[in-house]
Formats: structure tokens, C-alpha cells, sequence
């Protein structure tokens, strides 16, 4: 049970994060459709700046002696780097939708196109393979928290809550729940969040009120950009190893059918994205799921195929987007470039 | 009067292509900004490797290699000729897929899994049906069209759901591309097709050749001794034509770009919209299939099966190709042989430089993203024209108000 919560976790946790990005964007009145380039291009700026700062002995004298706290620094530095660079990779996306009045489509598709290519290029380039690690260790054995970290017995027990929570954990997970629920309060209880919904809805009101339409605009794509690259970060460290290759198996999509499942609300989208996290881990772990722990591999016994299991996550997103596509309510003006002068 | 409407026409195309054009020339220049930053930056290239890498990316299908002196050297390559015509055969499929879609308003970002249901249905088919019994040809013609039919079931998937339920075409297309991406895996897995004989190869399935189902080669490897180039070209130059004349002479054609502009209008005028929309998807997925069944009966390709985790790049690369085509089926096939050429240039920059092929997939996505605001592109290119003469409150123009128009409404149809 500990286990599948953890690896649940671990995947619905990015999903949260990204859809939410794709929250911001979209109430603003922009489509994101570049999440998952963003997500791409975020994964490699923070794999990268942990690659680099791996080279100073600050970090690889805490990783030996064990000083946990520095080198969660270094985790949340990484996070830092990999939004600031998702939020200026978005700009692209902004530029080209707002100020061009460009198809959001085709300007998402180009980022989505872009970042496996440059990020690609540049792996190739610096370390002259196709995947960028750590330059020293693992993820597991930098990043993670475990009992010795806290110096408690490997062989203590510490409770249900404990165990599943405490033990073998990434504080990066824990950094993106508390921004979750810092955003969407962001979004619904204050005035910034209010007059960047309005712009979703009805822009030309908006405006006639006094509020600068472009900006927040702007600020809901780089909040969103930041986001999707800090939940690129987030997804490469704890499902890959802390590794880069220019790709996140559709993440950054399936985040936009979470969003749409969620119909633009965090408190749907968090439910949305356990259940989605769910089924991604049982893709990607049915056979070592022991659900009441009593030994018995219940999912590896049923003797289903592997590949229906993989094909799971695709096939409910289309079967929820199916039965939910007709009550749900899109942001009213997304994807209308605004033009001051039409009515 | 008729020439006057002409003559405008004429600048409306040429308009279009001049955006194409510098869209083409940003990317190529966005390209080498890259190669000389990066080269700036290592200290292991050197000038000339820069300069070198600049130059490959101009004229790398000319590239013959390098001499003994270390020298790059320059010349006609039928290799690179022959194998970017076989390059750009698929891309043609693909870029036509996107195109006709993009007809009716929807973007089919889809293709990647239609190709690989194309890629399965024909393989099956081909390898499937002794040789013994059935003529090779028209094995060849069953698998070609059994993977088109594949490809349209396939492509009818997102469109009953956009038709019917109003799902967001994108969403669903992503969706069914990992759909069949794991549906191939499976099938392939189960089949007996997978490659024994030869021990070197592992994970691969048969060549066609091992079943004496091969296209015909109609004479191209005399001209291009040396490169992969087969029939199959031609075939997907007739296709195009044959879909520019769908599009543009007949009822359908008419219906499908109704549906397109305004659905709503269209089905007030008495269109059936679910259908064009089902329709036009559909033919899309045929497409896109059709280009994977001419690449792999080839007989000198082979199919790596446990695919699962990554989609054809040839299918996304329908994209740029028909957006840099502005939709134009005639065109697609130009753009799909600049796709092609790009990618010969890359394979020259991994093999003589110390940059690698991922530098076209950039260029290649600038050029995308550039295409996406090409009206506004086109816009200014008009008034350069007429500079001074501009009237800011004059109507927008009907090309302008349409592509409003059709912004309004994708945002209305959001699911």
C-alpha cells in the first residue's frame, strides 16, 4: 500500500503541477499547448544545472558527508533554474500569441517541436551521447529522503504515515503541493487572479475596466511556462533518475486532459490528476503492486498483458474526456487573440 | 475585369510563398546562430569546423564528403539526391494528411499514429500472404491499401469524437498516437514476423524483400546509383495531385473547406458537418498510412517493433511540411522535399562536423513557429507594398476576417 501511494505520488504530483500551469494560461486566454516542450526544455535546464553544479566541491563534499540540508538546496535551486527558464522558453509562446495574434495551436506545436530538438542538440553537444545525467551518484541517493536521513534506523518503524510520507520521498514533491494550494488561492481569492480570469472570459471588459489585457495575458503564459518547467524538473528527478533525453512520454498532454477532466478548477484537477497518477503507475509498476500487503501480486496474477497495462492512462483519458467533454466549460475567449479594436 | 481579379490572385500566391520563403530563410539563419554560439563556445571547434558547419547547412546536399586533405567537397551526390527523394516520399503522405485536414478546420496532430497503423496493416499484409500462391504486385497493392484502410479506421477515431462529442481534436489525435504506438508494439509481439534469421538485428521485423514484396524501383536507381529512391515517389506526387484536384474541383473538396471556414454556416447551408468532419479525418489517417505503407514495402527498410515509447518522427513532420505548403497539396510535395533535404543535411553534419542532425529538427521548428503568425508576415509584406496608403479603419480583408473568424470558433468548439 506504501508503495503504490508513494508511486502514485510520484506521478500526480508533476501531472498536478503542469495541468495547473495549463490553469494559468488558458483562464488568461491563452491555449498552452506547449506544456510538454516546456516540460522537455525544463527537465534539461534543471538536469543540467544539477550536472554543472555537481563539478564544485561544496556539493560533492555535503553529498559525502551526508549534509542532507545543502543538498536539498541544491534540489530547490535546480527547481528555481528550471522554472525561470520554462517561464523565459514560454515568452516564445506569449510573443508570438499575444503580441503577433499568431494560431496558439501551431505556436504551441512549434515549442513542442523545439524543445526535444534543442535540447537533443545541445545534450549531444555537451556530453556527446543522447541522455544527460548526473555528472556523480543518483537521484536516489542525492535527493532523496530517507529514515538515515533524519538519523533514524533503517530497521525502526515509524508508522503507517511515517513510512509512506517521510521514507524514501522527494522534498521536491512536497514544494509543488504547497505551491498548488499558494497558486490557486493566488488565482481565486485575490485581485490578481480575478482580473487574470476576467481576461479569460471576456477581455474586451477587461479592458473597458482598466486592465491591461496584454499583461496579465503575459503574466498567466510565464506563470504557466514557470510551472510546466518546474513539473518537467519534478517528473525527470523522481521518475528518471534525474535524467534528460528530450522527452517525457506525453506527460505534458496528458496534464492538458487532466486540466480539461479537472474543467479548470485546481480542487478538480488535484482529484484528477490521483486518479491519472494512478494509472500511469500502474502502467509503469503493475507487477510489483502488492495493494493489501499480503504478498500476493494481485495485477501480475490476472495475466493481462503489459502493453494493455501501458495502453491504460491513454485509453481512460479518452473514455473520461468522452463522458465529460459535454459539461465541461472552457474559458470563454481562449484561443481569440484579443484585438483592441474588435468588439 | 477577369484580369484585374487574375493579376490579385496572382499576388495573394505569391504573397504566400514569399511568407513561406522567409520563413525558411529565418530558420536556416536561426540555424547557424546556433552552430556558430555553440561553436564559439567549445573549445574543441574550431573556425573552420564552424565555418564548415555554416556552409553544410546551405548546401549539404551538394556535399560529397571530404577529401584526403581534410577538405569538404562539393559536387552532385546522386546518394543524397536519390535518398532525400525517398526521404521526402513519406513526408509528402504525412504533409498531405495534415493538410487535408487542415481543410476542414482541424488539426491533425494525429498522423504519427496513423502512420504506425499504416506500418502495421501493410507489414502484416505483406508478410503475412505467401508469395507462392499471390502474385508479389498484387500482394504489394493489397498491403499498400490495407494500410490505408488501417489508417482510416485509425483517423475516424478523433473524428467521431470532435464530430459527436466535440473532443478537442489535438487532445484526442495525442491520445491515439500512444494508443496505436502500444497497439503496434503488441501486435508485433505477438506476431511471428519478428526478424530470427538474421542474429545481428534484434528487434527488427522482416524486411518485405524476405517475401519477394518489394516496390518497383520504374528506372530511379540508374539516375540516383547508389540511394534508396524507388517508385514509391511517384506514386505520392499522383496522390497529391490527385488530392489538389479533390480539394479544389470537387463537390466533397467544396463541402469538406465549407466545414472548414464556418461549421456552423456550413451546416445551415445544408452540409452535414459530422459527416465532412469523420470524412476528412479519415482520409487524413488514409494518408498518413498510405506514406508509411510506400516506405516500408520498400524493401530496404526495416521496422524496429517495440515502439512504445517514442512516435515517428515522420508523422509530427507532416506538420511543418504542410504548414510551410500553406495547405496547398502541389506545394506540399516541394515542402516535403525541402523537409528531406534538411534532413540529408543533417546526416552530412553528423557525419563531417562535430554537430549533430538535431540542428535541422530546430531549424525546422523555428520555421514552424515562424509559419504561425505567417498572416501577420503576409500582412506586412502587403503594406510595404503600399506604404502610406494604409487606412486604419478600413474593413479587415476577407482573408484576415476568416482567419478571425476561425479563431472565434476554435475557441467556441474548445472541449
Amino acid at each position: 500500500m506504501t508503495f503504490l501511494i508513494q508511486q502514485t505520488m510520484l506521478y500526480a504530483v508533476p501531472l498536478m503541477i503542469v495541468a495547473l500551469a495549463g490553469v494559468f494560461a488558458e483562464r488568461s486566454g491563452i491555449i498552452n499547448l506547449a506544456l510538454e516542450g516546456i516540460m522537455i526544455f525544463g527537465a534539461f535546464i534543471g538536469v543540467y544545472f544539477v550536472y554543472s553544479m555537481q563539478k564544485f566541491d561544496v556539493f560533492t563534499d555535503a553529498a559525502r558527508a551526508g549534509d542532507w540540508l545543502t543538498l536539498q538546496g541544491l534540489e530547490l535551486m535546480a527547481m528555481a533554474a528550471a522554472a525561470i527558464m520554462g517561464a523565459v522558453f514560454s515568452l516564445l509562446l506569449s510573443f508570438a500569441s499575444i503580441n503577433l495574434r499568431a494560431d496558439q495551436t501551431i505556436g504551441g506545436t512549434a515549442l513542442n517541436l523545439m524543445a526535444p530538438a534543442l535540447v537533443l542538440f545541445l545534450i549531444r553537444v555537451l556530453v556527446n551521447q543522447n541522455t544527460l545525467m548526473m555528472s556523480t551518484g543518483d537521484a536516489a541517493s542525492w535527493f532523496m529522503l530517507k529514515k538515515s536521513t533524519f538519523g533514524i534506523d533503517k530497521s525502526t518503524d515509524i508508522g503507517f504515515l511515517g513510512e509512506t510520507f517521510l521514507n524514501k520521498v522527494y522534498l521536491a514533491t512536497y514544494v509543488c503541493i504547497l505551491l498548488f494550494i499558494v497558486l490557486s488561492v493566488l488565482l481565486y481569492k485575490t485581485r490578481f487572479g480575478l482580473r487574470l480570469r476576467s481576461c479569460g472570459e471576456n477581455p474586451q471588459a477587461a479592458d473597458s475596466l482598466g486592465i491591461n489585457v496584454y499583461k496579465m495575458r503575459y503574466a498567466g503564459t510565464t506563470i504557466s511556462g514557470a510551472l510546466a518547467g518546474m513539473g518537467g524538473f519534478v517528473y525527470s528527478l523522481t521518475t528518471a533518475n534525474c535524467t534528460a533525453n528530450g522527452d517525457v512520454a506525453g506527460f505534458g498532454f496528458l496534464a492538458l486532459a487532466v486540466m480539461i477532466f479537472g474543467n479548470w478548477k485546481p480542487l478538480n484537477i488535484a482529484g484528477a490528476s490521483l486518479l491519472f497518477g494512478l494509472f500511469k503507475c500502474i502502467a509503469a509498476a503493475y507487477s510489483s503492486i502488492d495493494i493489501n500487503g499480503d504478498g500476493v501480486y494481485l495485477l501480475a496474477e490476472l495475466g493481462i498483458s503489459s502493453h494493455l497495462y501501458r495502453m491504460l492512462p491513454y485509453l481512460v483519458t479518452l473514455a473520461v474526456l468522452a463522458f465529460t467533454s459535454k459539461k465541461s466549460r472552457a474559458p470563454k475567449a481562449e484561443g481569440i487573440p484579443y484585438d483592441k479594436g474588435s468588439r | 475585369m477577369k484580369n484585374s481579379l487574375l493579376s490579385i490572385y496572382e499576388k495573394e500566391a505569391t504573397k504566400k510563398v514569399l511568407a513561406s520563403l522567409i520563413s525558411i530563410a529565418v530558420g536556416l539563419l536561426v540555424g547557424i546562430v546556433v552552430v556558430v554560439i555553440v561553436g564559439l563556445t567549445k573549445e574543441t571547434i574550431t573556425g573552420q569546423g564552424i565555418w564548415d558547419g555554416v556552409r553544410l547547412i546551405f548546401a549539404g546536399i551538394f556535399s560529397t564528403g571530404r577529401d584526403a586533405a581534410g577538405k569538404l567537397t562539393w559536387g552532385y551526390n546522386p546518394q543524397s539526391w536519390g535518398n532525400m527523394l525517398f526521404r521526402a516520399m513519406p513526408l509528402v503522405m504525412t504533409g498531405l494528411s495534415v493538410a487535408v485536414a487542415y481543410k476542414t478546420g482541424l488539426f491533425n496532430i494525429g498522423a504519427p499514429g496513423q502512420y504506425l497503423m499504416g506500418t502495421l496493416a501493410s507489414l502484416m499484409i505483406a508478410l503475412g500472404i505467401p508469395s507462392e500462391t499471390v502474385p508479389a504486385g498484387l500482394i504489394w497493392v493489397l498491403a499498400f491499401l490495407g494500410g490505408c484502410l488501417a489508417g482510416a479506421l485509425w483517423g475516424c477515431i478523433p473524428g467521431l469524437l470532435k464530430a459527436f462529442l466535440n473532443i478537442n481534436e489535438v487532445l484526442a489525435c495525442i491520445m491515439t498516437n500512444w494508443l496505436a504506438a502500444n497497439l503496434v508494439t503488441w501486435a508485433f509481439d505477438a506476431s511471428n514476423f519478428k526478424n530470427v534469421v538474421e542474429n545481428t538485428k534484434a528487434g527488427y521485423i522482416y524486411k518485405t524483400t524476405f517475401n519477394g514484396v518489394a516496390t518497383p524501383k520504374l528506372g530511379l536507381d540508374k539516375i540516383f546509383p547508389g540511394s534508396q529512391v524507388n517508385g514509391g515517389i511517384v506514386v505520392a506526387i499522383l496522390i497529391a495531385i490527385a488530392m489538389y484536384i479533390l480539394i479544389n474541383k470537387t463537390t466533397l473538396g467544396y463541402e469538406l473547406k465549407a466545414c472548414g471556414s464556418n461549421r456552423h454556416a456550413a451546416r445551415y447551408a445544408g452540409i452535414n458537418d459530422k459527416r465532412n468532419i469523420v470524412l476528412s479525418m479519415a482520409i487524413a489517417g488514409a494518408l498518413s498510412a498510405g506514406g508509411a505503407a510506400l516506405y516500408w514495402l520498400s524493401g530496404n527498410t526495416e521496422f524496429y517493433w517495440s515502439t512504445y515509447q517514442s512516435l515517428p518522427a515522420t508523422g509530427f513532420n507532416g506538420i511543418p511540411v504542410a504548414l510551410l505548403a500553406v495547405n496547398n497539396p502541389i506545394g506540399v510535395v516541394f515542402t516535403a522535399i525541402f523537409m528531406a533535404m534538411l534532413d540529408i543535411v543533417g546526416q552530412q553534419l553528423t557525419g563531417y562536423t562535430a554537430y549533430n542532425e538535431y540542428i535541422t529538427d530546430v531549424i525546422i521548428s523555428v520555421i514552424v513557429y515562424l509559419s504561425a503568425f505567417s498572416l501577420v508576415i503576409r500582412m506586412l509584406l502587403t503594406s510595404k507594398r503600399k506604404a502610406g496608403a494604409t487606412n486604419v479603419n478600413a474593413e479587415p480583408t476577407p482573408e484576415e476576417k476568416s482567419a478571425q473568424e476561425q479563431a472565434r470558433q476554435k475557441g467556441g468548439e474548445q472541449a
